[in-house]
């Protein structure tokens, strides 16, 4: 700066430094004032585990226990639109294969017994879904702030503290497992029973499935019976074009099913 | 000299107010970012611990051998032994801690048909029969002990 | 009881995006076309459109301010949407809405309105007293230097800000169509058209709005009409909906020819659930008519009065076609199960968080803002005095 320089530009330059020093001993001060909360360690590890599910099409019997377990457990609400699990009849008459009839009252909370019953060879079947936990997932992918992710261990979650209830995600998921829970305006999903299968336990759909149709799985387990399992039944995923990397896998899975 | 600075004067004042705005919004969010943002992945890690610390509603089957050892015995070799008792009985976790002594019994008119009341659709190995049928409006348990329901 | 025919997984039943969702991107719209047709004065020098330089401005700024409004009123936690700016997520488009907003609003419209309106507001500031002269000393942020070299400098700035503006509109919106052409769980939105498409819709109707608000404030005060001006507004509106019109009918014409398992579910929702909205009233009332109208202009000769009211009617037209082309977007995308085998029906209330009366609102305040605006920053003195008039030779006052 040279020694001439007009009054205006040093008073500018005055004020400027000035405005900078004090904002720069704010911001210092302020490192002191906020601390971090400090880590926990939790005794469960993690990223020893990789969760999936697998769902057989041939032993579900349609008697609606998971949709009533994983309500009683994580209580979801209990509107007829909003489900973290749900089950589906699909109804494939003879003369209409491209056609399917596929029912899910009160998404099977109160069993099928009620509808109508299909004889005369038409091919019937249960399909229960449930957040497919994808490892590609297109709704981790679109939440704007982070309130959605992909746990450690595989398990897509959602941060209630941060979810602002945009949506964005609700319409990205193209298996249509989430909802808004009008309780706290926020999205809410299938958890995988995070909080019990981190303790040991299976999910609340499994442990009440009478016929074993539902199983927890862990990948990442070479005991786990889901590898023998995959390499003895003929295995697929719902929607596999939209290649989300879904860990949810069924066997028999028909492929009418949408 | 000081002609030529004050006619540019006016688009420092502006730009001061934008840098201004700009450390403003810096300092805002190195506060308003949570410290445990970011540390497994693009989220607030303290989410997993706040989910896993959901209370447990159904105890699950292992919970219950640790009483039960006789019930075990029982369903040991029957078409039931790979039901989970609260497939039945429903959410147990808070008779498993000891908080409720005595959660009561199953209602014997209404458990057994989601599961057995005849229903196209359920795979031919599954039990199912039309209950009027069967039994009129007599209670299941009358003939099929539901730990054992093989009708000896 | 969700008025749902056919399958639909049960959590779709009901819609999530609601009208203030449509709204969001007309909003938006309007601000861009505004915006590119500001520029076409600034940047590409077609003189003709110079009454509506400062207007389109303000419009533009009016309908920016109004445009996060009907967001925060659907988010489920409007106290949290400052996460998007702490933390945003950079995978999702979305997440841009924070920064992309900041920028166009503050970098770009105000930026450039204050560089155009510097003269002005010193001026003002000088000839005022009391309370008027605080609020314009503010404005002008204390400097009052408004020599020729200084305003030279500024139009400099304001000519670089409206070349930089012109992306960042692009941006503004068409980051708005990515939101919904990258989802690929929805095919009634997945398509990479989708950013182009919205931001032709865009320019078409933000266009439109300049020119009936211009012909508008014409008759309101008074003054004649420039015809120059509005029929040049007019041809390039005729170019941008012919441009539109190509665009929304290569996707159908592609929809249709390759015919994959979307279709049907699609053609039959079109066919019933969506035959006012986008039969009717997207596409014969909203496209067809008015561009008959406006290709008319251009073929045949109608004398001033006739084109005014053609003008008229055609904006009147477009402004409508595009809000239903949006509609037809947001709302038709979540009326269709994911199934492809049932779909539900959109119940649309009034007095409600989402319902029409807010959305009736939203849509009335830009103009209240606008009319506060114009008071603030007058556009109209003498044609449009700005610091162009610097180059072209005329000054008035100093």
């Amino acid at each position: 700066m040279s020694a001439d320089a007009s009054p205006d530009r040093r008073e500018f330059l005055k004020d400027s430094g000035r405005w900078i020093l004090l904002t720069g001993a704010a911001t210092l001060a302020w490192d002191f004032v906020v601390q971090g909360a400090p880590e926990q360690a939790p005794n469960y590890n993690a990223t020893d585990h990789w969760w999936g599910m697998i769902i057989d099409i041939e032993k579900c019997i349609g008697c609606g226990n998971c949709v009533r377990a994983c309500k009683a457990e994580n209580g979801v609400p209990m509107t007829d639109e909003s489900f973290r699990t749900w089950v589906e009849r699909y109804t494939i008459l003879p003369d209409a294969p491209e056609h399917p009839i596929v029912e899910s009252p009160n998404g099977g909370y109160d069993g099928f017994l009620d509808l109508k019953q299909h004889g005369d060879g038409a091919k019937v079947f249960f399909v229960p879904k449930i957040c497919n936990h994808c490892a590609h997932s297109p709704c981790v992918q679109v939440c704007p702030v982070g309130a959605t992710f992909e746990s450690p261990d595989g398990v897509v979650l959602v941060d209630k503290e941060r979810c602002l209830g945009c949506r964005y995600c609700v319409q990205a998921c193209p298996y249509g497992c989430r909802y808004i829970d009008p309780r706290t305006e926020t999205v809410d999903k299938c958890t995988l029973c995070y909080h019990r299968i981190t303790k040991g336990l299976t999910t609340a759909c499994c442990e009440t499935c009478p016929t074993g149709a539902r199983q927890l799985v862990d990948l990442k387990d070479p005991k786990d019976p889901v590898h023998e399992f995959m390499r003895t039944h003929m295995i697929n995923v719902l929607k596999p074009q939209m290649a989300t990397g879904s860990k949810v896998y069924y066997n028999a899975l028909d492929g009418a099913v949408r | 000299m000081s002609g030529k600075f004050r006619n540019y004067e006016h688009v420092l004042r502006m730009a001061g107010l934008f840098g201004a705005g700009i450390a403003i919004f810096l300092v805002v969010r190195w506060i308003m970012v949570p410290a445990d943002f970011g540390l497994y992945g693009f989220y607030r890690a303290g989410a997993l611990k706040e989910i896993a610390a959901q209370p447990i509603t159904y105890a699950g089957r292992d919970a219950c051998a640790e009483c039960h050892t006789d019930v075990i015995e029982v369903r040991k070799g029957t078409r039931h032994e790979k039901v989970n008792c609260e497939s039945c009985h429903g959410p147990l976790a808070t008779h498993a801690s000891g908080d409720v002594a005595n959660p009561g019994k199953p209602d014997p008119k209404t458990v057994c048909a989601p599961c057995h009341a005849k229903m196209t659709g359920r795979p031919k190995t599954q039990p199912q029969l039309d209950f009027k049928d069967h039994a009129g409006d007599a209670p299941c348990i009358d003939c099929h002990k539901p730990h054992s329901p093989k009708v000896k | 009881m969700h008025g749902v025919e056919g399958f639909m997984y049960p959590n779709e039943m009901e819609l999530q995006w609601s009208i203030l969702i449509v709204l969001y991107p007309y909003i938006t719209g309007l601000v861009a076309g505004a915006f590119i047709l500001a520029s076409l004065e600034r940047v590409f020098n077609v003189a003709a459109v110079k009454p509506t330089y400062r207007l389109a401005l303000l419009t533009a700024l009016a309908f920016l301010i109004v445009a996060p409004m009907p967001l925060q009123m659907h988010l489920g936690h409007p106290e949290r949407s400052w996460e998007m700016y702490v933390t945003p997520h950079k995978e999702s488009a979305m997440a841009m809405f924070g920064f992309v907003y900041l920028w166009y609003l503050m970098a770009v419209l105000v930026l450039e309105i204050w560089f155009d309106y510097r003269k002005e507001l010193v001026l003002t500031w000088r000839a005022s007293t009391g309370i008027k002269r605080q609020f314009y000393g503010l404005l002008t942020l204390w400097s009052d230097n408004i020599s020729p070299e200084a305003l030279k400098l500024d139009d400099k700035i304001g000519r670089t800000l409206t070349v930089i503006g012109i992306p960042s509109a692009f941006m503004l919106h068409g980051y708005v169509g990515f939101i919904f052409g990258s989802i690929k769980a929805n095919p009634w939105w997945s398509t990479p058209l989708m950013p182009i498409v919205f931001l032709f819709s865009a320019i078409v109707s933000g266009i439109a709005a300049v020119m009936l608000i211009y012909m508008a404030t014409c008759k309101l005060r008074r003054t004649k009409i420039d015809m120059l001006c509005v029929d040049t507004i007019a041809r390039y509106l005729y170019y941008a909906f012919i441009v539109d019109f190509t665009l929304e009918m290569l996707d159908l014409i592609h929809r249709l020819y390759v015919a994959d398992e979307s279709l049907q579910a699609l053609d039959f929702m079109v066919k019933t659930k969506l035959f006012v909205s986008q039969i009717v009233i997207q596409i014969i009332l909203g496209t067809l008519v008015p561009l008959v109208l406006l290709a008319s202009v251009q073929m045949l000769k109608w004398s001033a009065d006739a084109r005014k009211r053609i003008y008229a009617a055609a904006g009147l037209l477009i402004m409508i076609g595009i809000f239903a082309m949006r509609w037809n977007v947001v709302i038709g995308g979540q009326l269709f199960s994911k199934s492809f085998l049932g779909y539900t029906t959109y119940k649309l209330a009034f007095a409600t968080k989402e319902g029409l009366l807010p959305a009736i609102l939203f849509m009335i305040l830009p103009f209240l803002i606008l009319w506060a605006l114009v008071k603030i920053l007058p556009p109209w003195e003498d044609g449009g005095t700005h610091a162009g008039d610097i180059r072209h030779g005329s000054t008035t006052g100093a």
